[in-house]
């Protein structure tokens, strides 16, 4: 490897691990809102993946190659145990009780002492999550969304984010869709949370909460959803940005804001707008 | 003649309001039905019981002898239930193509695994079904616009469009809602020439539409409705002469003033 990329990445390793498990959080929320839901519990389903990931190692030593998938299997179990009551609620409702989950989780985290840490979390996790394995699995994630949306499910998926009752009458089953959307995206965001556990080296309760689903649902909104792509960018644009105002030293949090507040009143459909083609 | 779709007593009640009380529609294989009241009678709650955009309080519909009361929207299309709406309602970031090959998604059978790894299935399905939506595009007269983002269509052809996309089901039963509303008299006659062609498609029509001339022209059937309640059904001819749809539309007095005209 090339000398600068060596001390390019030495200096900037968390950020660049983190851009990368930014960008699969984006992906997960880019699922969900893709077939019109919005949740606030991606952040949830990312916890579980990160608890889940670093007991696993920690307690019972498992290889890293069996924690990754059992990590994304975990928030599933959840995401179809909730996905049931919470799927008949619709727009801000479903954001609502997605809110609650993360909140009860968080509680859970900080009261089940003898297996989290309870408020101290834990710690000395092995750094086992590889730069080439993080965007690997985010190449292979965009790709098959890519795939996927120029078929009848991303037909399907439009249809439901512009006209829900319609894609019904279209024979969409809308309760599979919307299931099915829960449960890939909270696979995606317990991979990302199992992921960013094993390059962080801890992990505490306060970290999966409210705060962390604004900023992953602010991804999407300001890399846009017509596109896989488009999220990922947002998540990107929005991780690197506080770094790239460092300069600014005092003003950075001004800038930052300002130019997120330009870009959404700008670019209501993110920036960037394209839409998947979805016929040949 | 056997009968395709069938309301018993199909009663719609919104808080304060029963919007479709004990209907009784039978509507015959083959034939167009048409369903004509004044403003409020409850035409459009009875498509929507129909579609199962809405479940309806009580009553019953079979359809070809299946009961579908309580099957949702979805299960509806696969067995040949198709609509189209009174206020125009398109996926209109679409394009005019991806918009019909939206409403084949029941009759694309490739599983996602076949559209995630391009298996020969999903080719296959999806080339198929892009030849059907240009051939449904040429049959509604759309076929130079395939590719234009369908929000941008002219009002004329979105209804077309729509018309196109509820096809693309390949369905049995064919739900129109006003079709001609806000068609000039040329736009009109296209559009019924367009729906007998439709009907010689072996697709049953039932149509619900203001334009008397229109359903009166195209109907073999029309039932009547009146503050939800069914008050007439016969031919185009039958419910023209009914005192009671002549009452509905224009009041007691000029009912009871025509009679006195017709009787003397």
């Amino acid at each position: 490897m090339a000398e600068w990329l060596d001390d390019f990445l030495f200096t900037y390793e968390n950020l660049v691990h983190a851009l990368g498990v930014h960008g699969l959080l984006a992906l997960s929320m880019y699922c969900v809102m893709a077939v019109g839901q919005l949740s606030l519990g991606q952040a949830a389903f990312m916890g579980i993946g990160a608890y889940t990931g670093a007991l696993l190692t920690l307690n019972l030593g498992l290889p890293f190659w069996l924690v990754l998938p059992l990590s994304a299997l975990a928030p599933a179990l959840v995401a179809l145990v909730i996905g049931g009551p919470t799927l008949r609620l619709s727009g801000v409702y479903l954001a609502i009780s997605t809110i609650a989950l993360g909140e009860v989780l968080r509680v859970l985290y900080i009261n089940a002492e003898w297996l989290t840490g309870g408020a101290l979390g834990l710690s000395g996790i092995p750094r086992k999550a590889d730069l080439w394995l993080i965007y690997l699995l985010l190449l292979i994630g965009v790709v098959a969304f890519w795939a996927v949306g120029r078929s009848k499910i991303g037909r399907a998926m439009e249809a439901m984010r512009e006209d829900e009752a319609v894609a019904g009458v279209m024979g969409v089953n809308l309760p599979r869709y919307k299931l099915g959307a829960l449960i890939v995206s909270s696979m995606i965001a317990g991979l990302a949370g199992c992921l960013s556990s094993h390059s962080n080296s801890f992990i505490g309760p306060n970290e999966y909460g409210f705060e962390m689903a604004v900023t992953i649902l602010s991804f999407a909104l300001l890399g846009g959803i017509g596109t896989p792509v488009a999220p990922v960018i947002g998540a990107i644009i929005l991780t690197a940005l506080p770094e790239v105002l460092r300069p600014l030293q005092d003003f950075r949090l001004v800038f930052n804001g300002l130019i997120i507040v330009i870009a959404v009143l700008f670019l209501p459909r993110g920036v960037i707008p394209f839409r998947l083609r979805r016929a040949p | 003649m056997t009968t395709l779709l069938t309301a018993s007593k199909l009663t719609k009640q919104f808080t304060g309001l029963l919007a479709v009380n004990e209907v009784d529609v039978a509507v015959e294989a083959g034939s167009v039905h048409g369903i004509i009241g004044p403003n409020g009678a409850g035409k459009t709650t009875l498509f929507n019981l129909i579609s199962g955009l809405l479940p309806p309080t009580s009553g019953s519909l079979t359809l070809d002898g299946r009961d579908i009361t309580a099957a949702a929207p979805y299960e509806r299309t696969r067995l040949g239930v198709a609509r189209t709406f009174q206020n125009i309602r398109m996926f209109s970031d679409m394009t005019v193509i991806e918009n019909v090959m939206t409403g084949m998604h029941t009759r694309l059978e490739y599983s996602g695994v076949a559209a995630l790894f391009r298996l020969p299935a999903f080719r296959r399905g999806e080339r198929a079904a892009k030849e059907r939506a240009t051939e449904l595009l040429e049959f509604v007269n759309l076929a130079g616009k395939a590719r234009s983002r369908s929000g941008d269509l002219s009002y004329g052809d979105q209804r077309r469009l729509e018309i196109a996309r509820a096809l693309a089901g390949d369905p049995r039963l064919l739900l129109l809602d006003e079709p001609a509303a806000g068609m000039n008299p040329t736009e009109t006659r296209d559009l019924a020439t367009l729906l007998r062609q439709v009907g010689q498609r072996d697709i049953t029509l039932l149509l619900v539409e203001h334009n008397m001339g229109f359903v009166m022209d195209l109907c073999d059937r029309i039932t009547v409705l009146n503050f939800g309640r069914k008050i007439a059904e016969g031919t185009p001819r039958q419910v023209r002469d009914d005192p009671s749809v002549i009452e509905a539309y224009l009041g007691t007095k000029v009912a009871e003033r025509l009679a006195k005209a017709h009787g003397a």
